[in-house]
């Protein structure tokens, strides 16, 4: 990996970023009826309008207003909540904890299944094991999470079977096993659109690689499987399978908007959905950045990674 | 009998595609709901039943009926208009839009082309659903801003798909002859490039109705979509969650039918790219 490929690939974040804050920024300005009406209520007068935009320096060009924006989220200040009164900043980075809990969580299943179930799925093509996680994966990319979880709602948490809560969240620090059954179904939830994804990816990189030289030669060299599969086949076929789990991350973020729904969980996603509800510019400003930066970060970081491991490719 | 040269291989390839086949048959079923849907409903999905709230499947009532006693078929049945046709729409929005940015884009080359790009390419590093929320937040809640969120959200890929196929077509001998001819832009955009085009993205836009369905049924979920007392799907599925341990069949039949519609798109979609572009395989 070449310095200059590592410059590029930050300032291709950084321009990502700029282009996201000046589209959170654009969205949120165009809202009918500005910050000023929404703090002061649409009986306000005139007089105290005009006082409380010149107070939030809502006279001045829009530029100087998204500088002067830009210039307080990057500090650290990012205002207090419309609706609830409360600091952005400890509202959302608590709700980003609860959502990461979801996340990880879903990501590691997610590798630890979905991959074995590729590679095997690509050994044995064909297969009833290999047409039915085909037919699996066309069923989880096709229903929305929100109907996923509803149904796992209707059939693993009926009160009267005390299997799951129907939702909620509890922190680990009273009751470490009754908090990890508040988390089973959302991230099952989630885990169903991504092992589908990632299955798929993991089975078609491996057929590919299994019909190579390398592979071939290797085999008729009389090595044994086990090396051939992990050594020669799984480690390049991975390497592709990198990128579809950061693309992935993107799929989580809208799924934990939706399922955090679903499943009552006060997580980040929930109080975005909340914060659009109740045009709460800064949460929803907040909120809305911090995915997206998540978002970025996963990507870069899968494409620095992937540079790293795939020696072969030289990026200038 | 005779048909066009294309209808017959079309044809043949579907019978080589049996998932193909199965998502032009499932498309026709769930196009012909559409059309016809409301007027198999055996009640008015607006209608109360004060005496039969809550009741599974029964007599009169086949797929049961929701919190206010309305008839969940007839609902199921009216629902399909708004859900599909929300797909249809929201779909053809981002095709039209990403097609002027993407043929733009790919046309003017240099640095608008650059900029144009750079621009997408923020915009797809937001996550669709929440680059719709957004959208939604500007527009205010409801249908038609969703729509229009959809189809924004749908944009810089259609772009992207559009300038690739408008820089291939761009140097092919008979778009530089137009030009040496001195022809219009108009005539090289509306003549030369946009037929070349269009196959691309019908198949980009096929692939990706199944997407805008489950997006705007998501939407309608969350409440920012579809309001009440429609009877979208995404909406049947919200508003019933209250009950849905009492009578399960509230969610499961929307559910359900959101699932089918979206697996015939992808069927479809998948099935017409096969057929229109044989050598990608999925």
């Amino acid at each position: 990996m070449s310095l200059r490929y590592l410059t590029r690939r930050l300032g291709l974040a950084l321009v990502t970023l700029f282009v996201v804050s000046v589209v959170v920024f654009g969205v949120t300005q165009v809202l009918p009826g500005n910050a000023a009406v929404m703090i002061l209520g649409e009986f306000a007068t005139e007089e105290q309008l005009s006082h409380l935009e010149r107070q939030l320096g809502l006279d001045r060009p829009t530029y100087a207003q998204y500088a002067g924006w830009l210039g307080g989220i990057l500090s650290g200040q990012w205002g207090i909540s419309l609706r609830t009164g409360q600091p952005v900043s400890s509202l959302v980075l608590q709700a980003l904890g609860r959502s990461l809990l979801l996340a990880l969580p879903t990501l590691l299943v997610v590798s630890l299944v979905a991959i074995p179930l590729g590679a095997a799925a690509a050994l044995r093509r064909g297969s009833r094991l290999d047409l039915s996680l085909g037919v699996i994966s066309y069923l989880g990319v096709s229903v929305p999470e929100f109907v996923t979880g509803t149904i796992f709602l209707v059939l693993l948490a009926r009160p009267e079977l005390g299997w799951f809560p129907a939702g909620g969240y509890q922190p680990f620090t009273h009751d470490a096993l009754e908090a990890m059954r508040y988390l089973v179904l959302p991230v099952a939830t989630l885990a169903v659109v991504l092992m589908a994804h990632i299955s798929r990816q993991t089975r078609s990189e491996m057929v590919d690689v299994l019909q190579t030289e390398y592979v071939r030669t290797a085999v008729i060299k009389g090595l044994p499987r086990r090396v051939i599969l992990i050594k020669h086949a799984l480690r390049n076929a991975l390497l592709p399978t990198i990128t579809v789990i950061a693309l992935d991350v993107g799929y989580l973020i809208g799924g934990i908007l939706v399922v955090e729904e679903v499943f009552a969980y006060p997580g980040l996603g929930r109080l975005l959905v909340f914060a659009i509800q109740n045009r709460d510019l800064p949460l929803i400003q907040a909120g809305a950045l911090l995915m997206a930066t998540v978002y970025a970060a996963a990507n870069l970081a899968a494409d620095l990674l992937y540079a790293y491991l795939n020696p072969r490719i030289l990026y200038v | 009998m005779c048909r066009p040269v294309w209808v017959r291989r079309f044809v043949s390839r579907l019978r080589h595609s049996p998932q193909g086949a199965l998502g032009v048959l499932l498309v026709a079923l769930v196009l012909t709901a559409t059309a016809v849907g409301p007027a198999l409903a055996p009640h008015n999905p607006e209608t109360f039943h004060p005496q039969h709230r809550l009741q599974g499947p029964m007599q009169g009532f086949w797929l049961g009926t929701d919190q206010f006693g309305r008839d969940l078929l007839s609902r199921i049945l009216w629902g399909t208009r708004p859900t599909v046709l929300f797909g249809v729409a929201a779909t053809l929005l981002g095709t039209l839009l990403g097609t002027v940015v993407g043929v733009l884009s790919g046309y003017a080359g240099g640095w608008l082309d650059d900029l144009i790009m750079r621009v997408m390419d923020g915009m797809l590093a937001v996550p669709g659903l929440l680059f719709a929320l957004l959208i939604i937040t500007a527009l205010g809640t409801g249908t038609l801003s969703a729509l229009v969120a959809v189809g924004m959200a749908f944009t810089p890929g259609m772009a992207r798909v559009a300038r690739s196929a408008t820089l291939a077509v761009r140097t092919q001998d008979y778009v530089k002859a137009a030009v040496a001819r001195g022809e219009r832009i108009t005539y090289l955009v509306f003549r030369e490039i946009l037929p070349n085009v269009l196959a691309a993205m019908v198949v980009e836009g096929s692939i990706r109705i199944a997407f805008a369905v489950m997006l705007g049924a998501s939407l309608s979920f969350l409440g920012v979509g579809a309001q009440p007392p429609s009877s979208d799907w995404g909406l049947m599925v919200s508003e019933g969650r209250a009950y849905m341990f009492r009578n399960p069949w509230v969610v499961v039949w929307p559910g359900l039918s959101i699932a089918v519609v979206s697996i015939a798109f992808n069927l479809f979609g998948d099935g017409l790219r096969d057929i229109l572009n044989p050598r990608v395989t999925g």
